[in-house]
């Protein structure tokens, strides 16, 4: 059974159609990447599928989410499936995180609450050591010293690494990362993707990753799905796409992403 | 004959913490660098420096043979005029009142460059690849990466020998970039350039020579074609096996 059914879903303004008749699955455990270039909606699918757009718009179709409609479910019901079915990390950790409280009550409270739900509430000494399990799970060194950090006194490496710690704290099912690395200086990219891939195989999560960078995309999930101003130009798996790509938007990317990767040279 | 030297350089904002130790770089006519770094590396600031924006705690600037003096207005006039730069975001670069003409004319009038500036503006719309229709209309009428020929085409008008390009192509999406990379490319053949990034994919496809900074130090240099086949600092060996690459790996 699917984790995340999406089926025909539009995101539309009064007079724009901002995502048009997406539909895609992901089974548990499965990785998928959304692909394009900016406007072409992968933001907004990923907002849409967690009930997250701004009021302005208006999302049509049919988000299933561990078995429930997020299209049209009350705050109530969707404050629910986020923080235990699906947890997000944002592409920028600065923002993402709130700048006046310590880093480990940030963690401390979508694990306490995820606790609570389960029916097993934690506080205390008990939550205190689930926040130091959760900065060592992202391997930050040192994690009593974090854990009493302010996010500005973080390297943005560290403050992402806080990030996927406070998602993990919703132990989700699916993890949603939209461009969760572009912000970032390329060898610590390297070091935090490294660290979503042995988490989400660790853990069994279900991945959506979102970016425009083909070949993070690449060595990140097994599937794609490359859109294009909201449209739906090719999917399959990345082996298969990116090998031999049948639309021609999907072949301009890869020849601009090969330009820029032959030029480095023969590394394998 | 070196268009810039740059020689055992240091600077720092405050005197507890040093942002450049001891660079030394030289641009011929011809060149086309690529300056490589992660956050903090001291690219910008270098290129700063270059600009005569900031002065060097110690060691020299030179352009042309001549000390690059930022208080001296005749020399730093005829300096401005060689000597051209590229921002990264072509949405904060470009004046939103002001018609195109009138923003790639902005060094003409600044420079006080005499001729017919409306035929100076025309080149260099087409040297990037601009209708001469745009002249006529605002920034936000273009997309990023017409804006970014825009901001280029407001750099080359006054022909400087130089080309300074910071992140210049960071904020386009993959498509644009390697169009604007191929305009850069075209361009360098009249100009030296000296593209700062920490794209070095990028770098590897534009630049003939590298520079690898690193806290302030520059750890490598050479023929981009040798550093990257053969990197010697152990830096620049992270450097390269961080970058995601497109082959797919083996799982």
């Amino acid at each position: 059974m699917s984790l995340l059914r999406v089926d025909s879903l539009s995101v539309q303004t009064s007079d724009t159609v901002l995502v048009s008749n997406l539909s895609f699955s992901l089974a548990p455990g499965e990785r998928l990447g959304l692909i394009g270039e900016s406007g072409s909606g992968k933001s907004l699918t990923a907002l849409a599928m967690t009930g997250l757009l701004p009021r302005q718009l208006d999302a049509s179709g049919s988000v299933l989410l561990a078995g429930e409609e997020v299209i049209g479910g009350s705050d109530r019901q969707l404050n629910t499936l986020r923080g235990t079915a699906v947890a997000m990390v944002f592409q920028e950790p600065l923002t993402a995180l709130d700048p006046l409280m310590r880093v480990g009550k940030q963690i401390a409270e979508p694990a306490a609450r995820r606790a609570k739900r389960d029916g097993t509430p934690i506080m205390g000494g008990a939550l205190d050591a689930t926040v130091i399990d959760l900065l060592l799970e992202v391997a930050l060194p040192d994690p009593q010293r974090i854990a009493q950090a302010y996010p500005h006194e973080l390297s943005g490496g560290q403050r992402q690494r806080v990030a996927i710690a406070m998602a993990l704290a919703c132990k989700p099912d699916l993890l949603i990362a939209d461009e969760p690395t572009t912000a970032l200086d390329v060898t610590t990219q390297a070091e935090i993707l490294g660290l979503l891939d042995g988490l989400v195989r660790k853990r069994d999560m279900a991945l959506l990753f979102i970016s425009h960078d083909l070949p993070v995309v690449a060595n990140t999930v097994e599937r794609v799905v490359v859109l294009r101003r909201g449209e739906t130009v090719e999917t399959g798996l990345v082996a298969d796409v990116f090998a031999q790509p049948r639309h021609d938007y999907t072949r301009s990317l890869l020849q601009a992403a090969r330009s820029f990767d032959d030029a480095l040279g023969g590394k394998r | 004959m070196s268009l810039i030297r740059v020689d055992d350089v240091s600077f720092g904002y405050t005197a507890d913490r040093r942002i450049l130790d001891g660079v030394s770089l030289d641009i011929a006519a011809g060149d086309t660098i690529g300056l490589v770094g992660e956050s903090g590396s001291g690219k910008t600031t270098l290129l700063r420096l270059l600009l005569g924006l900031e002065r060097p705690n110690a060691g020299s600037i030179s352009f042309d043979g001549a000390p690059l003096e930022p208080g001296n207005g005749p020399f730093m006039r005829q300096f401005r005029r060689q000597a051209q730069v590229v921002f990264q975001d072509p949405y904060s670069s470009l004046d939103p009142r002001q018609r195109v003409f009138s923003i790639i004319a902005e060094p003409l009038r600044s420079l006080r460059i005499a001729g017919d500036h409306a035929v100076a503006v025309a080149s260099a719309l087409a040297a990037v690849g601009l209708d001469p229709d745009t002249a006529k209309r605002y920034p936000h009428q273009f997309s990023g990466g017409q804006r970014q020929r825009i901001a280029i085409a407001r750099a080359i008008v006054a022909k400087p020998r130089l080309l300074l390009a910071d992140e210049a192509v960071s904020a386009l999406d993959l498509t644009t970039r390697v169009r604007i990379v191929e305009l850069l490319a075209e361009l360098s053949k009249d100009m030296s350039l000296l593209f700062v990034s920490h794209d070095i994919g990028v770098v590897a496809a534009l630049c003939q020579r590298i520079v690898i900074l690193e806290h302030g130090r520059i750890v490598e240099q050479g023929e981009t074609a040798n550093v990257l086949a053969a990197p010697q600092h152990s830096y620049t060996q992270r450097l390269l096996a961080s970058v995601p690459r497109l082959t797919l790996k083996e799982t």
